[in-house]
């Protein structure tokens, strides 16, 4: 891999920028790999690039029906943060947080992560007592989260209204310094870049579309539009298409998919200092670096796979960042768009085994899932090389919903996270 | 948003109503004999099919009843509307989606 670097740049500047080169390479499939991954979003990517580079697996395939990045990793808000309720929940999304914080050096590649802050606002007493509750829980667990005033709150982020006046007022808000953003698209790239580097291949363009089975049952391979490639391991990673894939593999999944929506302004001169999300009314909100409000919305009520959502949904959440916000009341929107995301039952990902010997699963990520990239990329890619769960993702197997051992973040968010 | 054909009262805007998910999902009827994993299949596990669903939606803002439809998750056009406890219909399998 050709790092860059200010040397490397002063020198590429000097010979008209002929030499920088593909930042991966576009490998015909192999007849074989050990482990093969199912989609290239930034999970998928993350896990291929940790099985190469810390457990040495380095004959591995990332098949992506499309491009990399273009499924939910390149249509989200980019929120990270970790101030999650329970333990698992903790464990899990603060060891990627974790790793966010060294996640440019390590891939050499700027992945933009910006804590800037996280502010999730309280505006009933019920919202009061349940974000007081995660604060203790989160200092319990080492996650940062602190209880601010409607004062503080303002201060933190002064485009926010505080009135007494507006429908739901500002009661307080929990605050995770350590939260923030990243550049999704850079997130995929950073991590294909680095895996390729390391002897992964990225094989665009190829849709999954059945499994090979040994006779005994255990997994010989995957077919795909472009032919039939052995492998020992399979890793799906298919976000909200995991129960098409699964069904295409004979298993059905505690999933369902439906839209989630996001939309962005205009872009202005530097307004938002941080990322405020509101779960009461409904409503996310972050400035990137293009200067773009990056707004997000919430689900719609079926299940679909049509990528748009309706619009009453994104005029709920405009009503409710008008009314926090009013400075943006004559903002204009550019684009808006969707994405499908699976969602569980319990509102936690399923990391780990499956029915079938040699097929695993990372998904159900829903709504929440880019924060966890390199955290899901981390365990996951233990789970795959040693064929058995990280202690940090033990809990998120697929059996919970038979045992009944849930991680009901579902009850303790009660809304998208 | 969608626009939902209630059986009882025609054509309306999919805001007054809501989803009630996958349809023909039926309950153990032996709870105590029920395994472990029959009881996952049926509170957890779902069909979310890429093609024709069945599912269930009730006109909370209009007549207040319930019905079946059977709806293409691709283009979320819906096929057919069909009163609860009736089988699911053949309709849509000209539909065809992997
Ligand atoms: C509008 C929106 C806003 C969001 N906001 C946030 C946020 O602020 N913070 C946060 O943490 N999370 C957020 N999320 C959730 C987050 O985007 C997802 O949880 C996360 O991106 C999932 O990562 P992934 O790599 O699994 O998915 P994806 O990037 O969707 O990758 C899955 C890949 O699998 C490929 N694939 C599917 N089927 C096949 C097949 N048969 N063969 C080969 N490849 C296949 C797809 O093409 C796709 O590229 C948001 C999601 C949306 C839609
Ligand atoms: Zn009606």
């Amino acid at each position: 891999m050709r790092r860059y670097s200010l040397t490397r740049l002063l020198k590429e500047a000097a010979s008209g920028h002929q030499g920088w080169g593909r930042q991966w390479r576009a490998p015909e499939p192999k007849k074989e790999y050990d482990v093969i991954i199912v989609g290239g979003g930034g999970h998928g990517l993350a896990t291929a690039y940790y099985l190469a580079s810390v457990h040495g697996v380095t004959n591995v395939a990332v098949l992506e029906k499309g491009w990399i990045g273009g499924g939910n990793t390149g249509r989200n808000t980019t929120i990270v943060r970790s101030n999650y309720l329970f333990d698992e929940s903790a464990a899990l999304y603060n060891h990627a947080v974790n790793l966010w914080e060294g996640l440019s050096q390590e891939l050499n590649y700027n992945v933009m992560f910006s804590q800037r802050g996280v502010l999730m606002l309280a505006h009933n007493h019920h919202d009061v007592i349940s974000f007081k509750r995660h604060v203790y829980a989160n200092r319990l667990n080492g996650v940062d989260n602190e209880w601010l005033s409607p004062e503080e709150c303002k201060e933190y982020c002064p485009p926010l209204s505080i009135s007494p006046d507006i429908r739901y007022p500002v009661l307080g808000g929990a605050l995770q310094r350590r939260g923030g953003t990243a550049r999704h698209d850079a997130v995929a790239w950073g991590y294909a870049r680095g895996a390729d580097a390391r002897g992964v291949d990225i094989i665009q363009n190829c849709e999954v579309t059945g499994l090979k089975r040994h006779p005994d049952g255990s997994v010989a391979g995957v077919e795909t539009t472009r032919g039939t490639i052995g492998a020992k391991r399979i890793g799906v990673v298919a976000a909200g298409n995991t129960g098409v894939v699964m069904g295409r593999f004979g298993l059905r999944m505690p999933v369902e998919s439906v839209p989630l929506q996001a939309l962005v302004s205009e872009p202005v001169k530097p307004v938002f200092p941080c990322v405020v999300m509101s779960n009461a009314v409904h409503a996310y909100i972050s400035q990137s670096d293009k200067g773009e409000l990056v707004i997000g919305a919430g689900t719609d009520q079926y299940v679909s796979y049509s990528q748009q959502g309706g619009i009453q949904i994104i005029n709920h959440t405009l009503d409710a960042i008008c009314e926090l916000f009013p400075q943006f009341t004559r903002m204009r929107m550019l684009r808006s768009w969707g994405g499908i995301v699976d969602v569980t039952p319990d509102r936690s990902p399923i990391i780990g085994k499956t029915p079938i010997e040699g097929l695993f699963v990372n998904c159900g990520w829903g709504t929440g899932g880019f924060k966890a990239t390199p955290g899901s990329g981390h365990v996951f890619a233990h789970t795959l090389a040693t064929g058995e769960p990280h202690e940090i993702n033990a809990p998120y197997s697929l059996d919970r919903f038979r045992t009944g051992r849930l991680i009901d973040e579902a009850a303790a968010a009660a809304v998208a996270h | 948003m969608l626009l939902i054909r209630c059986p009882y009262c025609g054509e309306r805007p999919e805001v007054e109503f809501h989803c009630g998910g996958e349809a023909h999902i039926a309950r153990p009827e032996t709870p105590t004999e029920t395994s472990d994993a029959d009881w996952a299949g049926f509170l957890y596990y779902r069909t979310n099919p890429r093609g024709v669903h069945a599912e269930r939606w009730v006109h909370n803002h209009g007549c207040g009843r319930w019905f079946n439809a059977l709806r293409d998750t691709v283009s979320d056009r819906f096929v057919t509307t069909y009163e609860m406890g009736t089988p699911r219909p053949e309709a849509g399998s000209d539909v065809t989606r992997a």
